[in-house]
């Protein structure tokens, strides 16, 4: 067998008695390796030094010039994810996962030659473009093959998967730290090392993902499991094409719901460890701050998993209505929090807070089955992605800039933050509009079952099942 | 649960493939779960 014939959706689809329950770790195999993303922040420093080893040089590379290389990582996994959507559902996720483990280990190999040879640049192609191009491929690959798995529970399931993309960092950021170690010399810092291994391992992690992952075959449906004749409120019975979801209200009210619910989310999570301190000064130390950012990270990974699982019981666009309700007293909480100098209130709050920030992702892919059916979810899932790259700039923007003006303005730093709370708050009472707003999706755009467009790529190759 | 039958996903298979990416996983959270408990005691 070609490796092209292995790749090919036909030769995914699940003989009878494979276990459901191996989908979600292939799957995990995938989402845990990119979740390295949100642990890129450990090379900043050591890839300052690499010239003067102990201190920085003049030659060596600025921390401000080393950002870029996340920012464009996560520009290109929106691009990537609303790019490629199509070809990742109409490919199958074996030839996704394991395009999106070549482009993860070539983007380390190729940024270890740019540290190498000293040029950013090539770092900037390596981690930032082609990583960032697997981040999106990686990222949607295997939602809608774990929708159609779990058509009882696919909250829960969608959920496990992103929950892994969260978790990333906790095995990526002491695994990198070792390896440096390890690699670091008196005369010599062992990132280019680091990479190299960092790219043979997740290399070797996706693949095995690739290679475990199946799709139901036609039909397929859980033991016991009733589907649903009819549509049943905003639960769908049919499919929507891909681009005929952009024509949807729906879809932009959704995209208008996820980029409120993560600029909130996302300006504090950042800004967590500084706002602390500046909120609480004296009372929360720098060591300290450092265990809440810490705190915070598991909070965003369980989230996902905690509030996935729970829409499958109370619906998906009340969940949304839990996430902007309580997201919005919390942020009218935070400055009373600050006031009245209750840590714990204040820790709590953006615990919450950020559970609901995690919880937002990995509920959305369940949302769009809901509104546009299974069949384009994981392409749709990749448009609404874009969502996520605006709101990268928006948050942060906002908590850092109206900070500023506060703080040039008088405001002394403990209350700095309030405005911007208030703001995120509000965010959050436009969310709940737009999410009251989501209607059952017109009849006119479903597709026909004579849609030459929707063909289930694999539905007639009975005979290649793996 | 698992729609397991004659000549399909054995429990060991299985329990293979949720220990290859729950065992690193869980010793991450740990990690991070005992430096946050020091730097907050």
């Amino acid at each position: 067998m070609s490796l092209l014939s292995f790749l090919d959706r036909n030769h995914t689809i699940a003989r009878p008695g494979f276990s459901r329950w191996m989908v979600p770790p292939a799957a995990l195999c995938v989402h845990l390796c990119i979740g390295q993303a949100y642990a890129y922040s450990v090379f900043n420093l050591p890839m300052t030094k690499l010239i003067g080893i102990t201190k920085s040089a003049p030659d060596d590379w600025k921390l401000t010039e080393l950002g870029w290389i996340f920012s464009i990582a996560i520009f290109f996994l929106g691009v990537s994810s609303a790019v490629f959507g199509r070809w990742v559902e109409e490919g199958g996720p074996r030839r996704a996962m394991f395009t999106a483990a070549c482009c993860w280990a070539g983007g380390f190999f190729i940024s270890a030659i740019g540290v190498y040879i000293h040029t950013l640049w090539v770092i900037y192609l390596g981690y930032g473009v082609l990583g960032g191009i697997a981040l999106g491929i990686g990222y949607i690959s295997p939602v809608s093959t774990l929708i159609k798995w779990f058509p009882d529970r696919p909250g829960m399931a969608t959920g496990m998967a992103i929950m892994g993309f969260g978790g990333g960092a906790f095995i990526a950021s002491p695994l990198s730290v070792w390896l440096m170690s390890r690699f670091t010399t008196p005369t010599h810092v062992g990132v280019a090392e680091t990479f190299i291994v960092l790219g043979i391992v997740y290399f070797f992690f996706m693949i095995v993902g690739s290679i475990i992952v199946r799709v139901p075959a036609p039909g397929w449906k859980p033991e016991g499991y009733v589907a649903p004749t009819q549509s049943v409120g905003l639960i769908t019975r049919n499919d929507v094409f891909v681009y005929d979801a952009l024509k949807t209200p729906q879809f932009w009210l959704i995209w208008w719901v996820l980029c409120l619910n993560v600029t909130a989310g996302i300006g504090v999570l950042g800004q967590a460890s500084a706002m602390s301190q500046e909120m609480f000064p004296g009372r929360i130390t720098p060591v300290a701050a450092a265990g809440f950012v810490g705190l915070m990270s598991l909070f965003n990974m369980g989230g996902r998993f905690c509030w996935a699982s729970v829409s499958d019981y109370i619906g998906r666009r009340n969940t949304y209505f839990v996430f902007m309700v309580l997201g919005f007293v919390l942020y009218c909480l935070v400055p009373y929090t600050g006031s009245v100098g209750s840590v714990v209130g204040f820790v709590c709050a953006f615990l919450v807070i950020i559970s609901m920030y995690g919880g937002g992702f990995a509920t959305v892919p369940a949302y769009l089955k809901d509104m546009f059916g299974t069949r384009y979810v994981g392409a749709i899932h990749g448009l609404l992605l874009t969502a996520w790259s605006m709101a990268g700039i928006f948050g942060p923007v906002l908590v850092n800039y109206i900070r500023e003006y506060n703080v040039t303005h008088g405001v002394p730093n403990a209350q700095a933050y309030n405005t911007t709370m208030y703001i995120m708050a509000g965010l959050l009472v436009i969310g709940f509009i737009c999410n009251f707003l989501v209607k059952a999706v017109d009849a006119r755009f479903h597709m026909q079952e004579n849609d030459a467009r929707g063909s289930e790529p694999g539905a007639t190759a009975a005979g290649a099942r793996a | 649960m698992a729609n397991t039958t004659q000549g399909g996903t054995t429990a060991l298979e299985l329990g293979l493939a949720w220990a290859f990416v729950g065992i690193p996983l869980v010793l991450g959270v740990l990690q991070t779960l005992i430096n946050t408990m020091k730097l907050f005691y």
